[in-house]
Parts: structure tokens; sequence; C-alpha cells
């Protein structure tokens, strides 16, 4: 009697239920992923094209970049240049997978293992998600927002509702606290308490503002700057402090806030995401075919698409563009079980926390609670760095030429390790900007403080139009002084009139 | 594990299309441009198609606070094959970003942001702010097709208008309006007759006299007066002729090479279009003359080639005979273009500006002439020279040089004019 599920080409809804359930029973029995409920959704390669432009939100608010983005999608797909994702996944519960109709059917299973089963168990399990993103709420998070910002095109204007938003994403990336854990969103609440925040705020920024003169004692205490301490979560520090935004305005900011949370963990984990579901989808792609519940074609066409999954074009090569992050983490996870399961010397030296523990509980242990910098900090053995062949280089200006620093070799896979791991740190990749000071009783204007890491400067014209956006919300003028060490290397400024900047040689006016 | 499987396969694919809207509402003045170039460049046929459009990348970027060049940048990079540590690597000339070690995974050096323009946006870009002249004017003033709409109400009219609802309305207004007073007079009466009690007395006699007499005349109120009456009213609306018909005149004489053809084609392919988007129904007539002019389909009209002399006033004729046989002002909106290198018989040109000031002119919304020659005015040019001033609003005539003038000429004549 054959068990197969299903056999040719063509997939059926039929497959895919029997897929579901055949991956999910070894899934949960034999490897104990814990995941959400799946809701698969079958789409055409147009709504995949939506889905992309709306970087995979089930719904969201209208803006002219998602149009851009959707343009530029179908551009380049009608003409062959990329395809189009098997699969976009949502960190929601239940979790949505939307499988494209074009995916013959190996690639189904393939999508289903990936997704339903690898995605979805790490948003459910991974330290981070579970602390910044509520996959419950997500969704009406979304439409209370839609709805929100539909509202106010329709009482204050499309253009002028672009605009703001306009501003609020190109501060999007310091809309987060990075050391502090954010309350999680929770949609009802926060419709309830809307109208309440937008009058209290109001109130809150009125009296920071307030201009009848104080008491000498309390003057004597208001020369202390503000704020007390530089604030790195810039969007939040103008959704309470901008001096002039309208309720609705600061609902907007906080809107797209909020979103930016829901975003940071994935940013900071897409090696070990890709890598944890590229890492499943291959087990439990194998445990089918050991069952006899698919045939030899399709293990065969699975390894072909599995293959290209994990190419990683060397850095020479015409197609590099990168470290592929499923390489990358596909080969640290099979790594730790081949750590795990037969140790070499070398590893039982290096890794001695783990080497010959048992394989499952270790990576389970790894997946929860790390993300990618911890992650490679902690499991990139020497073995990977060979595998994948690792050097470092330094571009040094003030040098005349590139140099390597390390090589897979004795003395550089530590050094290796942690350039790698910075390499993937948000934190570090990100320019360090906070907010420094904001004149409270002179003009009103705010200074930003960027703190150069290795004389890396900022990039001039985008931060100067960065800077617009800033003054479009704080409506003062705006300072960013961008500190090379002790020193102060150029200060950017932004009024009503114009953005220039005050270089070490002189100033260059826009 | 519960799970569920939802087939959106036939569910709408334009999530997106309120952004793309958005998207195109803002660059607005980067893709007419490129609208404009794409009109001048396209080959005759192949008007009703999309369009690539490209933008330049720098103005539509999100701005972002991020790093730029310079210090110590570090990388790690797969697929060694020939470094050790200490080697020293020239900096790769010329491209930034790319190459040795810079390689960044946004940008591969695109300054321009392509994408594709479907038909319909490409279409709506085209003949933005462009109208057809006149069409209000003639439409109010000349058309002789109205539909009858409800207008309030009248005092008078036939019985079969009367309006029953308004009509009671009003006579219970007016009832109330005048048995108000009568009304409480009759009420004090009753409640004074009713504190006299039983006993039967002079005061008594003369109230229930009163009661009678303000009750006879509460009587006398009719319940329907004839002021009362309303009838529906009915206005003429004049409604618009859906239909057009254009004329397409052209020389076909010797002197016109197939260049000068090709571009008068051109011209004549966006009219088409053009009228097409605005009328429900349009229609071509194809006019080529010689020294004697011929009603010929489209592909005689472009493609067959004859010789001879030129008579211009030989397809005015035909085309003022075409209009009175087979449409008439009153149900079609009438559009010529007229395109010629300007050559014609010298005595003939004044016959023509003759025909199309007292035939021509009052019959046509709009009659464009386009002269497509690389000199200076030719013979038909001054002849018609005087007519725009005498019909500034349906005369036009514009000098076309080469491809690039087609759109730009077309977008002139047919500018919505402030009013």
């Amino acid at each position: 009697m054959s068990k197969l599920i299903a056999e040719g080409s063509e997939w059926t809804f039929q497959a895919l239920e029997d897929f579901e359930r055949e991956i999910g029973r070894i899934a949960s029995e034999k490897y104990r992923l814990d995941t959400y409920a799946n809701q698969i959704e079958i789409i055409s390669s147009d709504q995949m094209m939506d889905a992309y432009s709306s970087t995979g939100m089930p719904i969201g608010y209208h803006h002219w970049s998602y149009g851009k983005q959707f343009l530029s999608t179908e551009q380049r797909y009608r003409k062959g240049q990329i395809g189009l994702a098997y699969e976009l996944v949502i960190n929601s519960d239940p979790c949505i997978s939307y499988l494209m109709e074009e995916n013959s059917m190996t690639l189904q299973a393939l999508v289903i293992a990936h997704a339903c089963f690898g995605h979805n168990s790490f948003f459910k399990s991974n330290y981070l998600f579970r602390e910044w993103t509520d996959a419950s709420a997500i969704v009406n998070y979304l439409l209370f927002a839609r709805n929100f910002i539909a509202e106010c095109e329709e009482r204050h204007g499309v253009d002028t509702v672009e605009a703001l938003l306009d501003s609020c994403h190109a501060l999007m990336n310091l809309g987060v606290d990075r050391f502090r854990r954010p309350r999680p969103i929770s949609p009802e609440e926060e419709k309830e308490r809307q109208k309440e925040r937008e009058d209290y705020l109001q109130r809150q920024v009125n009296d920071l503002w307030r201009t009848i003169p104080k008491t000498e004692r309390e003057q004597d205490e208001g020369h202390s700057r503000f704020p007390p301490e530089p604030q790195e979560n810039l969007l939040y520090f103008v959704e309470k402090n901008a001096p002039l935004l309208e309720p609705w305005e600061r609902e907007i900011v906080r809107i797209v806030r909020k979103i930016a949370v829901y975003y940071y963990p994935q940013r900071q984990t897409k090696v070990m995401n890709e890598g944890w579901a590229t890492f499943w989808h291959y087990n439990l792609m194998n445990d089918l075919y050991d069952e006899g519940l698919i045939t030899e074609g399709t293990i065969l066409e699975f390894l072909q698409s599995h293959t290209n999954v994990v190419y990683q074009p060397e850095y020479d090569s015409p197609y590099y563009s990168g470290i592929n992050p499923y390489t990358l983490g596909f080969a640290v996870f099979s790594d730790i079980r081949r750590v795990c399961e037969n140790p070499t010397e070398e590893d039982k030296r290096l890794c001695p926390e783990y080497a010959g523990a048992d394989w499952l509980d270790t990576v389970h242990h790894a997946m929860a609670n790390y993300k990618d910098e911890s992650f490679i900090l902690q499991y990139l053995t020497p073995q990977v760095i060979r595998d994948l062949k690792l050097f470092a280089i330094m571009d040094d200006d003030a040098d005349s030429a590139i140099s390597v620093t390390a090589i897979h070799d004795d003395y550089g896979y530590r050094k290796l390790r942690e350039e790698l791991a910075d390499q993937h740190n948000l934190s570090k990749q990100e320019a360090d900007i906070q907010v420094w000071e904001v004149a409270l009783r002179g003009d009103r204007s705010m200074t930003l403080r960027h703190n150069q890491r290795d004389r890396i400067p900022l990039d001039d014209d985008d931060t100067k139009e960065t800077l617009k956006h800033l003054h479009h919300l704080w409506r003062f003028d705006v300072h960013l002084e961008s500190q090379r060490g002790e020193n102060l290397h150029r200060v950017y400024h932004c009024t009503d009139e114009k953005v220039w900047i005050d270089a070490e040689s002189g100033s260059e006016t826009d | 594990m519960a799970f569920l499987i939802i087939d959106r396969r036939q569910q709408g694919k334009q999530k997106s299309a309120v952004n793309r809207q958005r998207f195109l509402k803002r660059f607005k003045k980067h893709i007419k441009e490129a609208v404009t170039d794409a009109v001048n460049k396209r080959s005759i046929t192949d008007m009703e198609r999309g369009e690539e459009i490209s933008i330049p990348k720098k103005d539509i970027s999100e701005p972002i606070f991020h790093h730029g060049k310079g210090g110590k940048q570090r990388r790690v990079l797969p697929g060694n094959k020939e470094f050790i540590r200490g080697d020293r690597i020239d900096r790769p000339q010329g491209g930034s970003g790319g190459g040795g070690g810079e390689a960044s995974n946004q940008g591969e050096g695109m300054d321009e942001f392509v994408f594709e323009l479907n038909q319909q946006e490409f279409l709506d870009f085209m003949f933005e702010d462009l109208e057809l002249p006149n069409m209000v004017r003639k439409q109010l003033k000349d058309s002789d097709s109205y539909k009858l709409v409800k207008g309030g109400y009248l005092k008078e009219g036939i019985p079969a208008r009367l309006n029953v609802v308004q009509s009671l309305r009003g006579a219970k207004a007016r009832r109330i309006a005048l048995g108000g007073s009568i009304k409480r007079e009759i009420r004090a009466l009753k409640e004074e007759l009713e504190a006299l009690g039983e006993m039967a007395s002079e005061r008594r006699r003369e109230l229930e006299y009163q009661l009678e007499r303000a009750r006879r005349r509460l009587n006398q109120i009719p319940f329907l007066d004839d002021f009362d009456l309303r009838y529906n009213n009915m206005i003429q609306q004049p409604t618009p002729t859906t239909s057009a018909v254009m004329f397409c005149l052209m020389d076909v004489s010797g002197s016109m090479t197939q260049d000068i053809k090709d571009l008068a084609k051109r011209f004549f392919v966006l009219l088409h279009l053009f009228l097409k988007r605005h009328y429900k129904k349009t229609e071509v007539v194809f006019i080529r003359h010689h020294t004697k002019a011929d009603e010929v389909d489209e592909e005689e009209f472009f493609y067959s080639r004859e010789t001879g002399g030129t008579v211009v006033s030989s397809a005015l004729d035909l085309m003022k005979t075409i209009v009175q046989e087979r449409y008439p002002t009153d149900s079609w909106n009438i559009y010529a273009a007229q395109a010629s290198d300007g050559e014609n018989w010298a005595d003939d040109s004044p016959k023509c500006s003759e025909l199309l000031v007292k035939s021509l002119l009052p019959l046509v919304q709009y009659y464009a002439y386009v002269e497509i020659s690389s000199g200076k005015e030719q013979e038909l040019w001054r002849a018609y020279d005087g007519i725009t001033d005498q019909f500034p609003d349906s005369f036009a005539m514009r000098n076309v040089k080469e491809p690039a003038d087609i759109f730009p000429v077309f977008r002139d004549l047919f500018v919505r004019k402030p009013t």
C-alpha cells in the first residue's frame, strides 16, 4: 500500500492539507516545534506583489512609497529580473502564510515546512519576538492604524498626512528603545485610550513649553538640561515633546513608531530566522522521504530548490550581494547538530558547553535565546568559517590600501566571529544618533548628537534630507552634531529657510 | 492542530491600486515629461499602449540617517581564495561601492527608477489638461436634444401634472392658518357654557348663538381652494450629444512625401484617441484630395499613392456635402483636422478660405489646420491667416516641422483655456 501523499507536480488542496498534517505531526512529535495555528492562503503572483509592497503586512495604510515598491517589483518581475518569493509569512496568531499558486507541489511542501513550521515556531519561541511583539494583536492594530490614518486624510487632506508620514518614515529606524522592552501593542486598549491620550498629551506638552515665569526656586532647578539624559528614541521624543504637533499628528507618529517596534525583532534575527526555517524544511522533507510519503522525484526537486536557497556567491562573483542569511543560518544550525552528534577534538576544546549534548535541546535553546549578533558570537565555529572561507578586511581611509585582517586560520577564527557578529549588530550598523538637548527657553531648537564609530561619518546628502523631515515634525531649528571622539567633526543645521553643514573646513551651504 | 487553508486567488489583486495612484500623483511632473517624450517617439500605430517611465532615483528616494563613506570600514566576506592575513589590496578605482569589499546590497549604481505605466494611465497623462474646444458652449446653445427633468412646482398647469401631495399639504396649512383663531374661540365659548351649568339664562342663549356662528364660520373654510393647487414643473435640459465625427482631410498630391504623410497621420491618430475618450461614439471620415477629393478608407488614405495637382477646395466641398447628408449638427459634434504641406493652386486659396468661413466653420466644433513644412508659410497658410481672428474659438492652425512637434502642437491646440 502506498502512503504517498501526492505524485506529479500539480498541487491540490487535498495534498496541501495532507502535507500540513504530516509535517505538523513530525514537527511536533519528533522535533518539539511549538507553533501558532496555521492559516495558509493561496494567492496569485499579482497578489504576491501586492503583499510585497506592503512589506508583508496583510493590511496597511495608504502611502505613495508602497506604490513605488509595487511598481518596482512589478517591473522587475515582468522583465524576469527577479523571481517572487515562494511564500511570505506573517508574525501573527494564527500565523498567516501566503503560498503562490504557481509553485509546484514539491515547492508547496517545502514552503509549508519552511514557513508554517520553521518561521512559525521561531515567531512563537524566540525571546525577541516574545518580548517585542504581540502576535495575536498585530492584525487588529494594523486595522486600527489604517482606519485612523484614512480618517485623518479625510479631515486634514491627503497631502498633509502624506507629508507627515514621509517624515515619520524617515525616522522610523530611530523609533525603538533599543535597551528597553516596550509594552506590547493591544489595539482595543489603544482605541479606547487614544482620545484620552490626545487630551492628556497636549496638556503635558503645553506644560513643558509654558512661558509663565517660574518662581526663583523653580528657575534654579530649571537650569538642568532637557532631556536630562540623551534620548535614542527620536520618534518617541517627538511624539511626546514636539511643541506644535496636533494630537492627531502625535497619534500618527505613534503608529509609525509602533510598527517600527513590530519590525525590530525581524531586523535583528534575519540570519537566525531564515536559518532556522531552512534547517527545518531540510530535516522535515528528508523525514517525509524516509517515511515514504514523497517520491524520489520530489525529494530531488526539493534538493535542487534547497541548494538554490542556500547558495552563497563568493565575494568576487558578479552575483555577490552580501552574505546570504539563509546560507549562514543554515550552516550554523546544521553545525550545532554536528557538534552535538559528532564532535571533533577541536569542537570539544572550543565548544565544551554543547559538544556531545542533546542536539535538539541545543538548537531549541539557541533559537529561543539569541539574536543574530549573539548567535554568531556563540555558535559560529571554525568549521563553518572554513566551509564558507570567510575573511575580514578593513578599509581605512587613512591607509593607502585595504588590508586583510583575518582569514580562516587559528589566528583568525575569533576575530572573524567578532567582526561577523558586529556586522549583524543593528546598533553598530546603524548610525548612533540621540537627542542631546532642546533649548527649552531659547529658540526651541533641538540638537542631536551622532557619535562616530571608527571615524565613519554620516552620508551628507541623506542626512540633510532626513534633517528636513525632522524639522517638519519639530517645526523649530534642528541641529545635528557629528562627534568624532572628543572633537566635533561636522554640524548639520536645518532651519525654516535652509539646510547647511559646518565642517572642519569651512561651511557648505545647500 | 487546527489549521485553515484559504483560497484567495479570486479576491481582488488591486490591493495596491490606491498606493499606485498616490505614487503617480506625487511624481506627476516627471511622468508627464516622460509621456510627452514617448508620444513623440512612438510609431503611429501603437499610441494605445502603456509606457516604461523612468524617474531619477534621487528624486524619489526616502532618506534616512545612515553611514557614509570614510573612516574605518570593516567587512567580512565569503569565498577567500588567495588572501592571507596582512595582505594589502589596492582600492578598486572608479566605481564606488562595488568590488573590493564595499559591496553593498542596496543599489548597484542604478540611477533611474523604472516602472511601467499601463495603457489607461498613459492616456490619462497624455490628455491631461486638454479639453474639447467649445463643447460646453455648443451643448447649451446649439444643441437640439433635450430631456425633461423635474424642476420644482408651479401654481398653474395642466391637470395631468397636478401634484396631489403638494396641493393637499398646502390646503391643510391654509386650513390650520385660517381656522386656528376660530377654533380657539369655540373652545373658549364651550368652557364658559359648561361653567354656566344647566341653568337657562340670557347669557346662555347669547353664548349658544355665538357658538353656532363660529361653527358656521369654521365650516366655510374650503377644504381645497384654487390657490392650493400645485403642478409639477418640468424643465427642458439640453443633453450633450454623445457622438462625434472627425473629418481627416489630407493632401495627397505629388508634393506630399511619405514622411509628411506620416507626420499628418500621427496628428490624426492623436485626435482620434482624444475624441474616443470623450464621446461614446466616434466616427472618422477620411477625405483625401489632389485636384479632386474622394472619401476613402483608412488604408487607402494613408498609403495609396497618387499624383497630381492640388485643389484644396475640392476636399472642403466634399466635407460640406457629407456633413449635410449624413451628420446633422444637432446630433453630431463635428471636428475636422486638415493636414497639408500648404501648397495649393493660387486661384483656389481664396476660395478655400471663403468656403471655410461661410459654410464649414458654422457647422463644426473645431477645425484644426496643421501645416507640415520646414520652410516659411505656404500658400494655404497665408489664405487661412485671417480666419483665426474671426473664429478664435473654433479655428486654429499650427506649423509642424518634425515628429517631435506633433504632440506639443496637439496639446497647444486643445489645451484647456482659462475661463
